[in-house]
C-alpha cells in the first residue's frame, strides 16, 4: 500500500497523458493543466506560508550544538549557538545549502557481545550524500530548463549547461580525439554521443533511485514509510526517466517545446503539431509535482525558512521574550497586603516593613 | 502575522523569480524561429523531401550526423545511408547536407540560437556559406 498504490497512481498519470496526446487534447496538457497546475504551486505556497506566519513564535526554541553567548572570556559559537542576526543568517545559510542538521545524523547501533553490549552512536550521511545529490541536480536541472522560458537564453544557464556537460570528454569525438577504448565503449553503450550526457542527469536518476530504494529496502525506514513518503520519489523518477528518454533515445522536437514554453510564459498559448506524446507525460507529471507540492511534505521547500530551531537568535538570556497570548493577571503584591492589614499585623506582633501608611 | 516584514519579502522573492520569465515574454516578443528551406536545391526538387521525415529530422538530425561522423571517422566500409524514406542512397557527409540546406544562417542557425545549443559540426567542417572566399567545402574536413 505504500508503495504500491503510489506507483499506480504515477502509473495512470503516465496512461493519462499518452492517451490524451493520442486523442487531441494538447491543448488540455500542454496549457490548462500547466496554467492550473502553477496556478495551485504559487498561491498554494503563498497561503501556507502566510499560514505559518500567523502562528506565533513566542520562546526562542533554536536547536544549538555549541556554546552559547556567556561571559566574555568563554569562547561563544556564533554559528551553532547565534546571538545575533549575523549568526543566524550563516546558520540558515549553511541549513539552506549543505543542511547541516542532516550532515550531524547520527545512527544508534547495538555493538559488542550480548553479555557486554555496547551502545554506540556512528555518524551516517549516506541520507546527506543522497539529499544533495538529489536537491543539487534538480536545481541544476531547473535552471537549465529556463532554455525554454527566455527568448534569449540567459548566460548564467548556457554556463551552467557548460559544467553540466562535464562528460563530455567521454563521448565527444571518440574515433577523432580520443581512440580509448573505454571512451569507444561508453559511447556506444550510452548512446548518448549527440546530445550531451550531463552529469546532472546522472546524479539525480541515482539518487531519486537511492532514496526511494532506501525506503523500500531498510526495515525501519520502511516502517516509517506512508504513501505520501513514497508518491513524491515515485513522481519525480518519473519526470526524471521521461526527461532523460525524451533527450537521448526517444527524441522529440525541442523547438516545438520551446515555442509552447514560449507561448505559456507569453500568454500566448501554441499548441506545436510535432512533439511527441513522452513530452506530455513530462508535463503532466511536472504539473501534477506543482499542483501537489504545497499540500504535501515538499513544502519543507518554503518551511525552511521559517524553522523556528533554526531561524532563531539564541537570545534567551539578553531579551525578555513576551508570550502574546498571555493574559493580564491579576496580583496582590506583598506592599498592598501589608497596607490592607498592618494595624492588624502591628497587634499581632507581626513585624511589618513599613510602620506607617 | 509574525514577522510579517521578512516572510512577505521572502514570498515576494518566489513569486517575482517566478515572475520573470512571463514578464519577459509577455513584453520581449517570441518569434518563433522558422528555419528557411528556401534554396536554390531544395526548390528544383520535384518533392521536398528530407532523407527522412520532417518530424523525425527535427527530432534526430543529431544523431543521425553523429552516426555519419562515427562511421566515417572510424573507417566503415560502409559509408552510404539509403533512406528508407526517399529510396535513395546518400554519401554520409556534411555536404550532402550542405547540398540542399545551403543557408546555415537561415538554417541551422535560427533553431540553434533560438535554443542555444552549440553546432559542433563547424568545430571541424566549414559553413558552406563561407566557404566561398575559401576554397570549396569541407576543405578542414576532407582531412
Amino acid at each position: 500500500m505504500r508503495f504500491l498504490v503510489p506507483l499506480v497512481a504515477v502509473l495512470v498519470l503516465v496512461l493519462l497523458a499518452i492517451a490524451g496526446a493520442g486523442a487531441h487534447l494538447q491543448f488540455l496538457l500542454g496549457v490548462v493543466v500547466p496554467y492550473a497546475a502553477l496556478a495551485v504551486f504559487v498561491l498554494g505556497m503563498i497561503a501556507k506560508v502566510v499560514g505559518w506566519g500567523k502562528v506565533p513564535v513566542p520562546f526562542r526554541i533554536p536547536t544549538t550544538c555549541g556554546q552559547q553567548k556567556s561571559l566574555p572570556w568563554i569562547k561563544q559559537n556564533k554559528i551553532e549557538n547565534p546571538s545575533g542576526a549575523g549568526g543566524t543568517f550563516i546558520r540558515m545559510l549553511l541549513e539552506v545549502l549543505v543542511f547541516r542538521t542532516l550532515w550531524r545524523n547520527l545512527r544508534t547501533e547495538m555493538h559488542g557481545t550480548p553479555d557486554n553490549p555496547q551502545l554506540v552512536y556512528k555518524s551516517t550521511r549516506w541520507l546527506w550524500l543522497g539529499g544533495m545529490m538529489f536537491h543539487w541536480a534538480f536545481l541544476i536541472i531547473v535552471i537549465r530548463h529556463l532554455r525554454f522560458f527566455f527568448q534569449r537564453v540567459p548566460g548564467f544557464v548556457q554556463s551552467i549547461e557548460h559544467v553540466d556537460n562535464g562528460l563530455k570528454f567521454l563521448t565527444t569525438y571518440p574515433a577523432v580525439t580520443n581512440p580509448g577504448k573505454l571512451s569507444a565503449a561508453l559511447h556506444g553503450f550510452l548512446q548518448v554521443g549527440m546530445p550531451m550526457l550531463y552529469v546532472t542527469d546522472i546524479l539525480f536518476i541515482t539518487a531519486v533511485t537511492y532514496l526511494l530504494l532506501r525506503r523500500i529496502f531498510i526495515p525501519q525506514v520502511k516502517y516509517m514509510t506512508l504513501a505520501n513518503d513514497s508518491f513524491p520519489l515515485f513522481l519525480i523518477l518519473g519526470i526524471g526517466i521521461s526527461g532523460v528518454v525524451m533527450r537521448y533515445f526517444h527524441r522529440v522536437d525541442v523547438v516545438g517545446v520551446k515555442n509552447l514554453a514560449m507561448g505559456l510564459v507569453s500568454f500566448h498559448p501554441v499548441v506545436p503539431s510535432s512533439v511527441g506524446s513522452i513530452f506530455y507525460v513530462h508535463l503532466l507529471l511536472v504539473s501534477t509535482l506543482l499542483a501537489y507540492f504545497p499540500f504535501s511534505k515538499l513544502v519543507h521547500f518554503g518551511g525552511v525558512f521559517l524553522s523556528p530551531t533554526r531561524n532563531l537568535a539564541n537570545n534567551s538570556r539578553e531579551v525578555r521574550h513576551i508570550n502574546p497570548w498571555n493574559y493580564p493577571v491579576e496580583v496582590h503584591t506583598y506592599e498592598e497586603y501589608e497596607n490592607d492589614f498592618r494595624a492588624k499585623m502591628k497587634m499581632a506582633g507581626i513585624p511589618v516593613e513599613k510602620e506607617e501608611d | 502575522m509574525y514577522n510579517g516584514g521578512k516572510i512577505i519579502l521572502g514570498l515576494a522573492i518566489f513569486v517575482g523569480l517566478i515572475a520573470i520569465p512571463f514578464i519577459k515574454g509577455a513584453t520581449g516578443g517570441t518569434a518563433q524561429p522558422n528555419p528557411s528551406t528556401d534554396t536554390p536545391a531544395i526548390q528544383k526538387l520535384a518533392v521536398k523531401q528530407c532523407i527522412e521525415p520532417t518530424t523525425y529530422m527535427k527530432a534526430n538530425h543529431m544523431e543521425i550526423l553523429h552516426k555519419w561522423m562515427d562511421a566515417v571517422t572510424s573507417g566503415a566500409t560502409n559509408t552510404t545511408f539509403t533512406s528508407p524514406t526517399t529510396g535513395q542512397a546518400y554519401p554520409m557527409a556534411l555536404d550532402t547536407c550542405f547540398g540542399c540546406h545551403s543557408n546555415k544562417k537561415q538554417f541551422c542557425d535560427r533553431c540553434h540560437n533560438y535554443m542555444a545549443v552549440k553546432l559542433p559540426c563547424f568545430q571541424c567542417h566549414q559553413d558552406p556559406e563561407a566557404a566561398g572566399a575559401s576554397g570549396g567545402a569541407d576543405s578542414n574536413a576532407a582531412q
